[in-house]
């Protein structure tokens, strides 16, 4: 399956309006709840099939105009899984194919904000997804990122599963970096990365009213950090836990 | 394969190594490592993050890639400020032996310890297959060596346990040297680890 | 590439009579032989006259910097702790680019300095600094550890610019017979200097630091 949604949202006397909603299943964009009285829309992600699944081909494009402010968010997590047998056979012949893929591209103006807060990634048995996010930041734009795996369903081993972000400010890349588990992945349960936990995550804040100063490095816990980044007024929280509710509280509470 | 292949990658290089533990003492101190199983998964994981990452900028470096641009790619993908300021103090500690040996050609006191590396490689008239070498070689042996000082591990087993990820080792450089992107494979409890360790008030290693 | 094809820089500039970096004085010994304390004496001694400050490769405590900045007049930012990696004697001696960088970054942030003092972490009677890392070294011995201690020599008891027998009020306690120290310190080492120092007696650790003084005026 082959789907792009895209977002736009702009600025207009001092509101933000959606210009565009566009929705291809499985991927549907619906607006949800009123503004806020800071003037950010929401919208989710509606999950209009299951999947990812191998083989599919997802394409979301966001983009905040100068001023607007926007959060995109997810009704459910999404569950990738295994393409159908004909797909993984085919993929015998063709290696790549019976992979899924997500592909976020983000822009942001100066004085807009993105909020991306989408529920987790599952990485189910036998999964081979990869996500791949690139964020572009005018300088002056805010973001707040959200991005959290967890590693298979209840009681069950993941696919391989990667999260490949990349955020860049005024054209230089701030952070970059990409979390795989799954088999493919080696030592991805060991001590040195994920150290039996079943799901990670990040949340990465960029503000412009940070440019003195990012927030301190601090410890959130034991499998969870805070920390500053070099290239700009950004900092990223960081954790790895048993199941996602641990992780997600330390996220929620890096920036409180 | 060369002589100075083997200077460059011996631990007693004096390069400040035997004061980092790759993050080893803070997993150890945090009970996620424990025997020679847990070193294990620790150090093929930490070959596959860490160790792909620093070999690909050592090589990079190594080719004559713009200094400035690898700095920033490795800020860019090292997120722990305590893991920015190890990997600086390393590099530092790399320039200045490599300096006394060879002629380098920047006069930058402090880079990235990759970096730094695939500078000196150059300058020492490595390829940059070998300063992935280097570096990954580098990723598995210095937390290996720790291991051995903080549990008191058999250094024998320990060198088996190396000696069985020679391969690894092999492959991970192999990619490295020859990526076009460079690689931010990441080790979330690595950075996680640094911080908490950063704070300790007292400290065995330094990173 | 060959090595002999360009001149080596030195990888750590020498002192010159410019006082292009300050003094460096390496302080070892065995664990418990008073380096520490030798250290908060000198720089309380010293302090006034002397711009110092202190590298330490112990295993370093907030404690630890209490008791310098209590005892030795020193304020926190003129200390600095190494990491050895369990490994005392290779940072000082094998591998002492921890230490030279902690000794530069001392004088980039301070300004310029007279005397940097190194103190070894506690380690055993082989241990001694690398020349490449300072200028002169003291080695710190204690009574309480056995008066056979300078017979058995070593490179630190052997070689050291000052050899320290610490603690000699102690002396009568443990059984030490000072002469016998002083005849077998003389055997080993010929005319390199000993001094016995109790710091109960003189916390000025007078004899010390008048040997650090004549060596700043060189």
């Amino acid at each position: 399956m082959k789907a792009t949604a895209r977002i736009t949202a702009v600025a207009e006397a001092g509101r933000t309006r959606l210009v565009t909603l566009r929705s291809e299943t499985p991927l549907l964009v619906r607006k949800t709840g009123p503004s806020r009285a800071d003037g950010e829309v929401e919208v989710h992600l509606v999950g209009g099939a299951a999947g990812p699944l191998g083989g599919d081909r997802l394409r979301i494009e966001v983009a905040v105009g100068p001023g607007a402010r926007l959060c995109v968010r997810t009704v459910a997590a999404s569950l990738a899984l295994p393409g159908p047998r004909r797909a993984e056979r085919a993929s015998r012949q063709s290696p790549g194919d019976a992979q899924s893929t997500l592909d976020i591209h983000a822009t942001v103006a100066a004085g807009g904000s993105l909020r991306w807060l989408p529920e987790p990634l599952i990485a189910a048995k036998g999964c081979d997804h990869v996500s791949r996010s690139l964020v572009d930041l005018e300088s002056d734009a805010s973001l707040t990122w959200r991005e959290e795996v967890v590693c298979g369903r209840h009681g069950e081993d993941p696919g391989d599963a990667s999260l490949e972000s990349t955020v860049r400010l005024a054209g230089r890349t701030i952070m970059r970096q990409d979390v795989s588990v799954g088999p493919r992945a080696a030592g991805w349960a060991g001590p040195a990365v994920l150290g039996g936990g079943r799901a990670t995550g990040t949340l990465l804040v960029v503000d412009p009213l940070w440019t003195e100063k990012p927030p301190e490095a601090a410890v959130l816990g034991p499998g969870a950090a805070r920390m500053p980044l070099a290239g700009g007024p950004a900092a990223i929280a960081q954790a790895v836990g048993g199941d996602l509710r641990e992780v997600r509280a330390a996220l929620d509470r890096a920036f409180a | 394969m060369s002589t100075t292949l083997l200077l460059l990658a011996d631990g007693r290089f004096p390069a400040g190594g035997h004061a980092h533990s790759g993050g080893l003492e803070a997993a150890v101190t945090a009970g996620r490592v424990r025997d020679l199983d847990d070193l294990d998964a620790f150090l093929r994981g930490r070959l596959a993050t860490v160790g792909l990452v620093s070999a690909a900028f050592a090589a990079a470096a190594c080719a004559g890639g713009d200094i400035h641009t690898l700095e920033a790619g490795l800020d860019a993908r090292t997120l722990s400020p305590a893991l920015r300021k190890a990997s600086r103090a390393q590099g530092r500690a790399l320039l200045r032996a490599g300096r006394t040996l060879w002629t380098l050609p920047t006069a930058e006191r402090e880079l990235h310890h990759p970096v730094a590396l695939g500078v000196v490689a150059a300058a020492a008239g490595l390829t940059p297959a070998e300063a992935a070498l280097t570096a990954a070689y580098g990723t598995v042996t210095g937390p290996a060596s720790a291991a051995v000082r903080l549990l008191g591990l058999d250094p024998y087993a320990t060198h088996a346990l190396v000696a069985r990820l020679a391969p690894d080792c092999d492959a991970v450089a192999a990619r490295a040297a020859t990526v076009d992107d460079l690689p931010a494979c990441s080790a979330p409890l690595l950075d996680i680890g640094a911080e908490t360790h950063a704070t300790w008030e007292v400290r065995l290693f330094a990173s | 590439m060959h090595p002999e094809a360009h001149t080596h820089p030195d990888p750590h500039p020498a002192r010159n009579a410019t006082g292009a970096r300050a003094l460096r004085i390496g302080i070892g010994g065995p664990v418990g032989s008073g380096k520490t304390a030798l250290v908060a004496a000198l720089c309380r001694t010293l302090a006034a006259d002397l711009r110092l400050a202190v590298v330490t490769n112990d295993i370093y405590t907030t404690e630890d910097a209490d008791f310098l900045l209590r005892n030795g007049v020193l304020p926190a930012d003129r200390i600095r702790a190494v990491e050895t990696g369990c490994c005392p004697h290779t940072a000082i001696r094998d591998d002492i680019s921890a230490n030279l960088d902690a000794c530069e970054d001392l004088e980039a942030d301070l300004g310029p300095l007279d005397l940097v003092l190194v103190e070894s972490g506690g380690d055993n009677l082989t241990a001694t600094f690398s020349k490449g890392l300072v200028d002169r070294q003291i080695f710190v011995v204690d009574v309480a550890g056995g008066d056979k201690v300078p017979r058995k020599g070593g490179p630190g008891v052997t070689t050291a610019d000052l050899l320290v027998v610490n603690k000699t009020d102690l002396a009568p306690l443990v059984g030490a017979d000072l002469s016998v120290m002083a005849r077998d310190a003389r055997a080993r080492r010929g005319d390199l200097p000993t001094v016995f120092l109790s710091l109960v007696e003189d916390p000025a650790a007078t004899p010390v630091a008048d040997w650090v003084r004549g060596l700043t005026k060189e």
